[in-house]
């Protein structure tokens, strides 16, 4: 950590002298500690799936959801800080809605993930706002079909076949590029995407972990939609046997 | 100058000018334009069945033939209008935006025809309280799982925000032509096959009397299943009635 006591990190607005916004790099800080979000693009659709570390026994299952619903056809997974993820999707519904009311057809996916980094980036810029601590990977089915695009503190957006967020993200995309992406089916991709999350959670050191799986294809009438739950259940199962079989090995 | 000259004299030689608009003033809606007619709907065995035709008259022009007055709203939900036409298409987005709002939420849950109704109660009622209401009947038909089984639901909202429910309504000339055979007609337990004949037999008397109606009509109908709105197509008329031969015939007046 050089750059504590140097005085450069205090504020986002300063630079360091090797040309380093200290602040963005804490935020990112922040996303790399949180459950693993992984978000690929199948041949039919996308599937998002987030690894949710559930805190205490007592919590309701089901609750704090860390995927969300920003449209009709486009929804958000956040990595981070669960309540400033909250504001990016309540910004991205917002958008969403105005641009339907003004162009009076639904917003693209890409002009979704521009307008959502713009205001992730905005955070950047002034010395009285914070970053935002959190990532999110938007997935969305528009008419050039179904698009990912992930979002980082620091207010960049890019396109991409598969991106993962979170402690278990390394690991996580090494999964994601053995994939043959192009031949994949949005139902064999919810398997795919479950047993990633059982492989990277570390049992050691979080105990207890809720998967949440949500999809946009043409078996969710190319809604964003939470997966149903008999292949939640069916990919939970394939996940638990899978990494069964991996540690019998 | 001239301009100036030119509208002063024009001011003064008609009546007065109207408020501009912008000026603190503002104009509101104080006629329709564009408007369709009557819409009749009843409970039926399975559901709720509605019915309308598909003209909409521009004044008392019959100027669009095939205009769809009766819409899906969510999963359980079927509306009807009539009046101003543009208005019910302002109201379909307002709806469009509450049940994307309700899909939002993903918990298994959504907004049933009572729901949407009294959401439309409230905006009308508020429109009308603001002396600019939306010029239109809406009739909300639909069917949803409740704690006793499943609910049919059949009601209506006018443009001064007056709302009741019914087994059987009618909107516009229907509710003068069309109630009065609901009345005599209608029960409980009738097939889908017996509310079609009772909502022809309707239709086809709103057609004979209601010079705004016009014979291309569309039925729909919602049950537990969802919502199936049919084809538009027309019924058999009949003109060689006595009565129609020479209609001014008895008649009082001039002409």
């Amino acid at each position: 950590m050089s750059s504590i006591g140097t005085g450069y990190d205090l504020s986002v607005t300063t630079f360091s002298p090797d040309g380093r916004v200290f602040q963005v790099e804490y935020a990112t800080k922040a996303v790399d500690n949180s459950g693993t979000i992984v978000g690929i693009k199948c041949k039919d659709g996308i599937v998002l799936g987030v690894e949710k570390l559930v805190t205490s026994k007592m919590m309701l299952e089901g609750s704090n959801r860390r995927i969300h619903s920003v449209h009709r056809h486009s929804g958000l997974a956040v990595a981070g800080l669960a309540a400033d993820g909250r504001q990016i999707v309540s910004r991205a519904k917002s958008e969403a809605a105005s641009y339907e009311k003004v162009y009076g057809e639904p917003i693209s996916v890409k002009e979704l993930a521009d307008r959502v980094a713009s205001y992730v980036h905005l955070c950047t810029l002034y010395w009285w706002l914070r970053p935002f601590g959190c990532g999110v990977i938007l997935g969305g089915y528009d008419r050039d079909g179904p698009q990912l695009y992930m979002i980082e503190p620091s207010g960049v957006s890019y396109k991409y076949f598969g991106a993962a967020l979170g402690k278990g993200r390394q690991a996580a995309k090494t999964e994601i590029e053995k994939l043959k992406l192009s031949e994949l089916t949005c139902r064999e991709g919810i398997v795919e995407v479950a047993k990633i999350i059982y492989g990277v959670h570390d049992e050691a050191k979080d105990k207890a972990f809720e998967l949440e799986l949500s999809w946009i294809c043409d078996e969710s009438n190319r809604q964003h939609q939470k997966v149903p739950n008999d292949l939640l259940e069916q990919a939970k199962a394939a996940a638990q046997a899978a990494l069964e079989e991996m540690d019998a090995d | 100058m001239a301009w100036q000259q030119a509208m002063g004299s024009h001011a003064a030689g008609g009546s007065q000018a109207p408020p501009a608009a912008g000026g603190g003033e503002t104009q509101r809606t104080q006629y329709p334009y564009v408007t369709g007619t009557s819409v009749i709907a009843l409970k039926y065995k399975d559901g709720v069945i509605m019915a309308c035709d598909t003209g909409a008259s521009y004044g008392s022009t019959l100027r669009y033939k095939s205009v769809e007055r009766i819409k899906a709203v969510g999963k359980h939900s079927l509306i009807g209008a009539s009046g101003e036409f543009s208005d019910f298409q302002e109201i379909l987005r307002y709806l469009d935006e509450l049940t994307l709002s309700d899909h939002m939420w993903d918990d298994g849950n959504s907004l049933g025809p009572k729901e949407i109704h009294s959401y439309l109660t409230r905006v009308m009622y508020n429109r009308r309280n603001k002396f600019d209401p939306l010029w239109n009947s809406l009739v909300l038909g639909g069917v949803k799982k409740g704690p006793k089984g499943d609910e049919k639901y059949l009601g209506m909202v006018n443009m001064i925000g007056t709302h009741f429910e019914e087994n059987h309504v009618a909107t516009g000339f229907g509710n003068h032509l069309a109630i009065p055979i609901l009345r005599a007609e209608w029960r409980e337990d009738m097939t889908f096959e017996e509310a079609v004949k009772l909502v022809e037999k309707c239709l086809l008397v709103l057609l004979y009397r209601d010079r705004s109606s016009i014979n291309k009509f569309q039925i729909a109908k919602i049950t537990t299943e969802g919502s199936t709105i049919y084809p538009p197509y027309s019924l058999k008329t009949y003109w060689g009635f006595s009565h129609f031969e020479n209609p001014a015939q008895g008649a009082v007046g001039s002409w």
